[in-house]
């Protein structure tokens, strides 16, 4: 039986996993981009913060994803259901760049633009909002981008922990020394990072300013 | 002399702003300005001449509370400064600074646009308005409304970055190094067309620059500023027979130029 034909007998299930797997990386991004965000421009204003901010999202981002998995199961609230303990993983995972990027992008904005907006009357709020946060927008996007294909590809680990998504075919497929079975988990995987990449990618462009 | 026979504009005769002993100094305890006692009066420029580090730039910072004074204080309209809300003071005084500051991502239009928008004029009155400063800076609107920073010239940036300063018609105007960074052709084109403006304005304009000719040029009064303190305060003609030592060095430069001329 051809890879294509085990495709097509099995693409309801595989639609499935992928509708999973977009929800486990969707609701972890949603949640690192309101927490990474807000913490990036924290970091940007008080760069005191940023060794132990980043620091501390450094560590996270260096354990191996099967063990981090592991590490959070023994978590009482965390552990209790798996997608809970998936998303919160995930989420972890791509607050690393979000941050750093949200940091630089606010950091990189010239500091004569900053004085005249503070000159002119602008509140914090308005210089963040209508100067900081649009000049920073493109760098911040592309930490975002950098952190979803990320966690789509780590996200297939959910499925060692029963959070499902398309893992759920790789380790199977490893368990049954069966390739096509891995390849139903890992291609879509793969088609999945280079769609996000792509159309993230795209919005990048579009969205990049007028004005460098 | 401009700063002799004033016509002061407001019926009480009134400081426009005043340093009253103001110091500033560093968190490490260094001070870049101390004891200034200066009076600036309405209508007037008052020109801040000095090396750099002389604290010309920390006395401007002052007036619109960039800065605070850590010690004395910075009256304007007679008010200090420490006791004014820094947001409705800074909207209420023109600031333009050597780097220009221009938002990038904004339009000219929307750039000169930003006060009058903040402070939440009708549209269009902010745009009648907008139309009518750029005209002033000597831009046709039609031509440079629609344009970005990036793709003006650097003479045509410091004249939006103008606009935006007297957008919303501000009685007092602050000016660091306004004209520092353009070449020096530039600089005398925008320099002669702002000697135009000022006329026409009768705005109460501090000026700081290191450039004795723009001084000269512009100010009613030059305040010679050296290591924080003030060294001295004259009228242009003044200035030009001072025996104040640093007066005598700007002076010296000065007539350098013309020496190079003569002896050609």
């Amino acid at each position: 039986m051809s890879l294509l034909d085990f495709f097509l007998r099995h693409r309801s299930e595989i639609f499935q996993s992928t509708l999973e797997h977009v929800w486990l990386v969707g609701i972890a991004m949603l949640l690192a981009v309101s927490v990474g965000i807000p913490l990036g421009i924290l970091v940007a204003r008080r760069p005191w913060l940023a060794t132990p901010i980043v620091g501390t999202a450094n560590i996270a981002e260096t354990i191996p994803s099967l063990a981090l998995f592991g590490f959070l199961l023994a978590i009482p609230w965390l552990g209790a259901r798996a997608d809970r303990l998936a998303i919160t993983a995930l989420a972890l995972y791509a607050l690393l760049p979000i941050i750093r990027n949200t940091a630089a992008g606010i950091s990189g904005v010239d500091p004569p633009v900053r004085e005249a907006a503070r000159g002119m009357g602008m509140t914090e709020g308005q210089i963040l909002f209508r100067v900081e946060l649009p000049l920073a927008f493109s760098t911040m996007l592309a930490g975002v981008r950098v952190a979803t294909v990320l966690t789509i590809g780590i996200a297939t680990i959910a499925a060692a922990v029963g959070a499902g998504g398309l893992g759920e075919f790789i380790f199977r497929g490893l368990a049954m020394v069966n390739n096509q079975l891995i390849l139903a988990g890992a291609v879509p995987a793969a088609l999945l990072a280079l769609g996000a990449d792509f159309f993230l990618g795209l919005l990048e462009r579009i969205l990049r300013p007028v004005h460098t | 002399m401009p700063g002799e026979n004033q016509t002061n504009p407001t019926p009480t005769d009134q400081a426009a702003i005043e340093f009253c002993n103001a110091g500033y100094r560093l968190r490490d305890g260094r001070a870049l300005l101390s004891g200034l006692n200066l009076t600036v009066r309405p209508g007037e420029t008052l020109a801040m001449v000095g090396r750099s580090g002389a604290g010309k730039s920390t006395a401007l910072k002052l007036i619109n509370r960039m800065l605070e004074p850590s010690e004395g204080e910075v009256l304007v309209n007679g008010q200090s400064t420490t006791n004014s809300d820094p947001i409705a003071l800074r909207r209420h005084i023109g600031y333009v600074i050597q780097e220009i500051g221009l938002f990038p991502h904004y339009t000219v239009e929307q750039n000169v646009a930003l006060v009058p928008q903040l402070e939440r004029w009708p549209e269009e009155r902010t745009r009648l308005r907008v139309t009518e400063m750029v005209q002033l800076v000597g831009l046709k609107p039609e031509q440079y409304l629609r344009r970005y920073p990036h793709e003006l010239s650097g003479g045509q940036r410091q004249r939006v970055g103008i606009a935006r300063a007297l957008a919303a018609d501000p009685p007092i105007l602050l000016m660091d190094e306004p004209f520092g960074a353009l070449d020096s052709l530039t600089r005398g084109e925008v320099l002669r067309e702002f000697q135009n403006l000022e006329k026409n304005l009768k705005k109460t304009i501090v000026l700081v620059t290191h450039h004795i000719g723009e001084a000269l040029l512009l100010g009613s009064r030059i305040a010679v500023l050296e290591a924080g303190k003030l060294a001295g305060i004259y009228s242009p003609r003044e200035f030009l027979a001072a025996t104040e030592p640093l007066a005598v060095e700007y002076v010296k430069n000065l007539r350098m130029y013309e020496e190079a001329e003569n002896q050609q």
